[in-house]
């Protein structure tokens, strides 16, 4: 039962990753992304860490990405790319390869060294949370409301402070010469569409180019 | 490992416990499949005697049957897909509505007796259970124990769907729709859970069943039912029913797919089956939230035993608030004009969010004088103070809207007197 749960979870978190460098188009980029936070949620409830399950769809699924999607669309980058003929960081591939290969070998070395003593919960006093008769919700809530009080509130503050500094920069009340950029702009036909009729002006869009291709040789 | 969420799977899970949970997973998807049918027909019948017509009368006695001769013809229909459209992401859509609105009516507790507390075997304590014996189960599909926020996660799924959906068609108005569509969703599920953080304050559990639990009973003074709606003192579950029918995108928050300046919104270009699972997605939609507002304010399935059999009268219960409820929708849908965009965002972002959160304040205040046993005289002193506090922020915040706005104005060169 526990296993068969975590391979689709872990099957579920493997596409969706896969999934999300191998996509061309941004869009379904961010969708493979939900996948992958999905089966982490699924993970996170074989676990019997119910709450952070939750939140994990709550806020990262619910929100986060939500925002990825926003500024996708709405920058009009929503078209099918392909990275191959363009680079936009020069010898940033090689670099990936590199720190990508060091992750997989640290996190290798990791688990085979460390296999008993992981996470360092066992030296904290093992599980001596779990069995303490409550749920997750409860436990989180204790520590968070006394061990961690402080820092709780201080998180809070830094979060209050980040979005206030957002609107005031964005805002930017009493500069006239900014105040032009306030009205929205006209919309651009390109961002509505995926593959638009009206993308002539912008870079040439392959999917286009095979589509229009596939579509005169079936005429 | 996975815990044992209901009394049935306490000792471990066999086959027979399988079945039974496949069966009241069926049993939910049935009951939502039939009650939408009824509520499109109970919708129609009931706005034409608002607006003196008699409403669909045709199709079986009363004309019950007109929703499923239009999903028949619905089913019948082209099926088509736009040229523009992103076609991978155009067809995930309506899946990604509809399944998160299937999924949030698991946690609802339609029936159970909750007058009683049943003690099992292994020294546990059961409330609302239904069953005889050691052989419990509880009237709802599951219950998970962060009950109350699975549903804020699926609703948070759900916006993908109209946002896919409106982008994936790849025209204009529904790209509009669906980004007003997710604008209004993520800005009203901030004062949705903070109403439901009022709740979870006054029963001290997410899980829906210990919320019912909470609320069976009788109320101060033996009069008036123990609910939530007055423990949270109303505000709560106004704010909730206010941010649930922007949630839902019901008129009057219908924007989304506001025929006037949209077409259709977000399914202009749908068509066929494919439209037909949005539509059945928002009435689901509408039947759950009006099902989670009995659960978390409205008792649920708690009232007493008149007569008879006492398991039954959960079920009746549930079902008379939960009519009464969507009754109400009607009502709404068919008396209040539509907000205009701009409406909608102060509505939900000056008044209802600082509303919720002073709200909260308050309520976790008073829980604070409960446990420490203030005497009466410094409980009001605390919310004397609290209410002194609110005035003036709000008066401050309103003095910054006013200054800004004249800013704004001068600026524009708009004389205003």
């Amino acid at each position: 039962m526990e296993a068969s749960v975590f391979i689709v979870g872990a099957a579920l978190i493997l596409t969706g990753g896969i999934g999300v460098v191998a996509a061309k188009n941004p869009v379904h980029s961010a969708l493979f992304l939900i996948e992958t936070l999905t089966g982490v949620a699924v993970i996170f409830v074989l676990q019997d860490a119910h709450f952070l399950a939750a939140v994990q769809v709550i806020v990262y699924a619910g929100a986060i990405v939500i925002l990825f999607l926003f500024v996708i669309m709405l920058l009009g980058v929503d078209k099918t790319v392909d990275w191959q003929l363009k680079e936009p960081i020069a010898g940033q591939q090689p670099l990936a390869a590199i720190i990508g290969a060091s992750l997989v070998g640290l996190g290798v070395v990791i688990t085979t060294i460390a296999t008993d003593n992981l996470t360092g919960a066992i030296r904290r006093g093992g599980d001596r949370a779990l069995d303490s008769g409550f749920t997750d919700v409860e436990r989180l809530g204790r520590v968070l409301f006394s061990d961690y009080a402080m820092s709780f509130e201080i998180t809070a503050a830094l979060l209050t402070i980040a979005v206030i500094g957002a609107v005031v920069l964005t805002r930017s009340i009493g500069r006239d010469d900014l105040l032009d950029d306030l009205d929205p702009a006209p919309m651009e036909p390109s961002s509505a569409a995926p593959h638009g009729a009206n993308d002539s002006d912008l870079e040439p869009d392959p999917a286009d180019g095979e589509r229009s291709a596939g579509d005169a040789g079936g005429e | 490992m996975i815990s044992a969420l209901d009394p049935m799977l306490v000792d471990g899970v066999d086959t027979g416990d399988l079945l039974f949970v496949l069966l009241k997973v069926v049993v939910a998807f049935v009951f939502l499949l039939v009650a939408v049918m009824l509520k499109i027909w109970f919708m129609r019948k009931v706005i034409a005697d608002f607006q003196n017509r008699i409403g669909p009368n045709m199709a079986g006695p009363w004309g019950i049957m007109q929703s499923l001769a239009d999903g028949v013809k619905l089913f019948m229909k082209e099926d088509l897909v736009p040229e523009n459209a992103d076609r991978f992401v155009f067809k995930l859509a309506p899946y990604l509505s509809l399944v998160p609105a299937f999924l949030v009516f698991a946690i609802v507790p339609l029936g159970g007796n909750f007058n009683e507390t049943r003690t099992l075997a292994d020294g546990t304590t059961v409330t609302g259970a239904f069953g005889w014996g050691d052989n419990l189960t509880f009237l709802q599909v599951a219950d998970p124990p962060v009950g109350i926020l699975f549903f804020l996660a699926m609703s948070s799924i759900a916006i993908y769907g109209i946002m896919l959906a409106g982008w994936g068609s790849g025209s204009k108005y529904p790209l509009l729709g669906s980004v007003r569509a997710s604008a209004q969703m993520v800005s009203y599920e901030a004062a949705l859970g903070l109403a439901i953080a009022a709740v979870v304050l006054q029963s001290g559990s997410l899980s829906t069943n210990e919320i019912v639990a909470q609320q069976a009973g009788e109320g101060f003074g033996g009069v008036v039912p123990n609910w939530n709606i007055l423990l949270t003192g109303f505000v709560p579950f106004v704010i909730f029913l206010i941010a649930g029918l922007a949630e839902l995108n019901h008129p009057p928050f219908d924007l989304v797919e506001a025929e006037q300046e949209l077409v259709g919104g977000f399914h202009t270009e749908y068509s066929s089956i494919r439209f037909a699972l949005f539509f059945l997605a928002e009435f689901m939609n509408q039947i759950t939230m009006s099902a989670i507002i009995v659960t978390l304010f409205l008792g649920g399935p708690a009232g007493p035993v008149l007569f008879g059999p006492a398991w039954i009268w959960g079920i009746i219960w549930f079902f008379a608030k939960l009519l009464v409820f969507l009754y109400g929708l009607v009502w709404v849908r068919a008396t209040l004009p539509r907000f205009r965009y701009d409406q909608l965002m102060d509505l939900g972002w000056k008044l209802l969010i600082p509303l919720a959160l002073g709200w909260f304040l308050l309520l976790a205040g008073l829980r604070v004088a409960d446990v420490r046993n203030w005497s009466g005289a410094q409980t009001a002193g605390f919310v004397a103070g609290f209410m002194a506090v609110c005035m003036v922020m709000a008066s401050l915040l309103m003095a910054a809207v006013r200054s800004a706005r004249q800013d704004r104005l001068e600026r524009e060169g708009v004389d205003h007197g």
